[in-house]
């Protein structure tokens, strides 16, 4: 364990029920003759299981940062954080959590099923189960049919489906995404966004999402996590969601308090008071 | 394209340009001065007369010939076929321990930034020492190795020195193939908690295909360069290099006997890049996403 994560397992007891807190937590990046970057500063960040929270910001907000803390690939300067309480090493070992980046990643040289089955392989699955689990998934991400296609021959779309699939292949209680829907043109996008809300409700996953895209976030989340950059810092956390009644579909697209929480979120982004309102919400088609 | 047509078509180019090469000889001999041109008192191109520049029917059929005028004697076309199979087991030997040794380095390099500062300049340097400066050195060094029964040959020698030169392309070319990964499947490959080596063998030799065959081909050619010098400045008999220093001791009878070898060497060569061509037929899988 680094020596800069301060967390330990002592309190394990208050930890259950939550996926991820995030206490504290600052990055630095140090550089020669130049002052240091301050990527992130006092991050305080709780995810429940099963909940759904963007991380949305400009570019340098530290948003990929926080995410990459997260996953282990990159340690806090201070501050503490712990996943399904360990430590985001421990987490990382136990494969607690499922990832997937902007770029697909796929392995070119790998069909499509061998892809889903990659995580599964380097962790001594038998093959008998590695296969069933790997039919599942594709029936799981629509692509039963390409099993042995290779990457270059799909779609974006379609690849950021095999990388979702590999991120779900252990079955994780956490899903960290990088701005996995970035690359893709907006009709793929939105199908996408449904495609993962599905997803979500079938496996019952926490997520954590970076994007930058404010539809992309009211429409996915629970929790909106509004940053800003210089040093990277939490301005705020809006609730998002169609409410007890409604569902995630295209329908809540069109409702009222889509474009309420998408208004709210701009307005948080640029900072000014309530006075941008009417015109932020009238601008969603911009990312 | 279908396959068949592409294959048919890549035939005739490679058959058009020979055809070409040889017009070009027959034309220059037909049509060229005698005495060559020469501009300035420098000669710019060669003479035109059968003892410089013989025409090419007569040097395919010194194929056939006998190798000298005693009788029974074995034919050239047989004389450098063996010569051309002694030649291309030693350059293959070369080739083999060149790889290994390439690859061995690049994955020290690879995994040691320490390694890389340290070697590559050498790596480097070393192919700027002319081969014919390190061939006596080699044998002699050589000589003085028998473990057991086992004594070190000239053959040893000269595989070594094709090794010599085998080695570097694999290296570097290596080198850059598994830094080739993207940050996305090294990150993939953290997440996974997957340590180095394992990583190296799910991720980093497979990506590092595409540049490795490259490397493996320039290899080929280098370790059959290397072993014809080494041949030579050795004096090993046998080989191609020996064959082609003899027969231009004749070339004042006989110029045409020269070729004989000389289009032995250019076979091996060319059996050798075929050979690694089939190394990448067989890595194809792992060729996906080059242009095709």
């Amino acid at each position: 364990m680094s020596a800069t994560t301060s967390d330990t397992s002592t309190d394990t007891a208050t930890d259950i029920g939550n996926a991820v807190e995030v206490s504290g937590v600052s990055r630095v990046f140090p550089r020669r003759r130049a002052d240091d970057v301050i990527a992130l500063e006092g991050v305080d960040l709780t995810v429940a299981e099963g909940e759904f929270v963007s991380l949305i910001g400009p570019s340098g907000c530290g948003k990929s940062t926080l995410l990459r803390i997260i996953a282990d690939l990159d340690t806090p300067s201070s501050g503490s954080l712990t996943v399904f309480g360990k430590s985001a090493r421990q987490a990382r070992l136990d494969q607690d959590y499922g990832i997937a980046f902007q770029q697909a990643g796929l392995l070119p040289w790998r069909s499509v099923a061998d892809n889903v089955a990659l995580p599964l392989e380097l962790h001594g699955t038998g093959s008998r189960a590695r296969k069933d689990r790997v039919g599942e998934l594709l029936d799981l991400v629509g692509l039963s049919d390409f099993a042995r296609a290779h990457p270059d021959e799909l779609s974006g779309g379609m690849q950021q489906r095999v990388a979702i699939a590999r991120a779900l292949a252990e079955s994780p209680r956490l899903l960290l995404m990088d701005e996995p829907f970035g690359a893709l043109d907006e009709i793929t996008r939105e199908r996408m966004q449904g495609e993962l809300v599905r997803i979500c409700a079938e496996t019952g996953a926490a997520v954590v999402f970076v994007t930058h895209s404010i539809p992309e976030a009211v429409f996915l989340s629970d929790r909106v996590v509004v940053m800003t950059p210089r040093p990277g810092r939490i301005i705020d956390i809006v609730d998002s969601g169609p409410g007890d009644q409604g569902r995630r579909d295209d329908d809540f697209r069109d409702a009222a308090g889509f474009f309420h929480t998408v208004a709210r979120v701009r307005e948080l982004l640029h900072g000014g008071p309530g006075a941008n309102a009417i015109a932020a919400a009238r601008g969603v088609e911009n990312r | 394209m279908t396959r068949a047509l592409w294959l048919v078509r890549r035939i005739l180019l490679g058959t058009i340009g020979v055809l070409v090469l040889v017009g070009v000889w027959e034309a220059y001999k037909a049509l060229g001065p005698a005495n060559g041109v020469v501009i300035h008192g420098n000669t710019v191109l060669p003479r035109t007369t059968d003892l410089a520049m013989p025409h090419v029917w007569e040097m395919f059929s010194k194929f056939s010939d006998p190798v000298n005028s005693f009788a029974g004697t074995d034919t050239v076309g047989s004389v450098v076929w063996s010569a051309c199979l002694f030649t291309l087991k030693l350059s293959a030997i070369g080739w083999a321990i060149g790889v290994v040794v390439g690859a061995v380095l690049a994955v020290l390099m690879a995994r040691f930034r320490l390694a890389e500062s340290a070697m590559l300049p050498w790596i480097v340097l070393s192919q700027t020492v002319p081969l014919i400066a390190i061939a006596p050195l080699v044998r002699r060094w050589g000589s003085q190795i028998h473990v057991g029964s086992w004594v070190w040959s000239s053959e040893n020698s000269v595989s070594v020195i094709a090794a010599y030169l085998a080695f570097f392309p694999v290296a570097v070319g290596a080198l850059r193939g598994l830094r080739s990964p993207d940050a996305t499947h090294l990150d993939l490959m953290h997440a996974y908690g997957v340590g180095w080596w394992r990583t190296l063998f799910t991720l980093r030799l497979p990506s590092s295909v595409p540049y490795l065959l490259p490397a493996l081909r320039l290899a080929a050619a280098s370790s059959v360069i290397g072993t014809v010098v080494a041949e030579v400045s050795i004096g090993l008999r046998g080989g191609v290099g020996r064959l082609i220093i003899e027969y231009a001791q004749s070339a004042g009878g006989d110029p045409a006997k020269p070729w004989a070898p000389i289009f032995g060497a250019v076979a091996v060569g060319l059996v050798a890049a075929g050979a690694v061509g089939v190394i990448g037929l067989l890595c194809r899988p792992y060729r996906r996403g080059e242009a095709a």
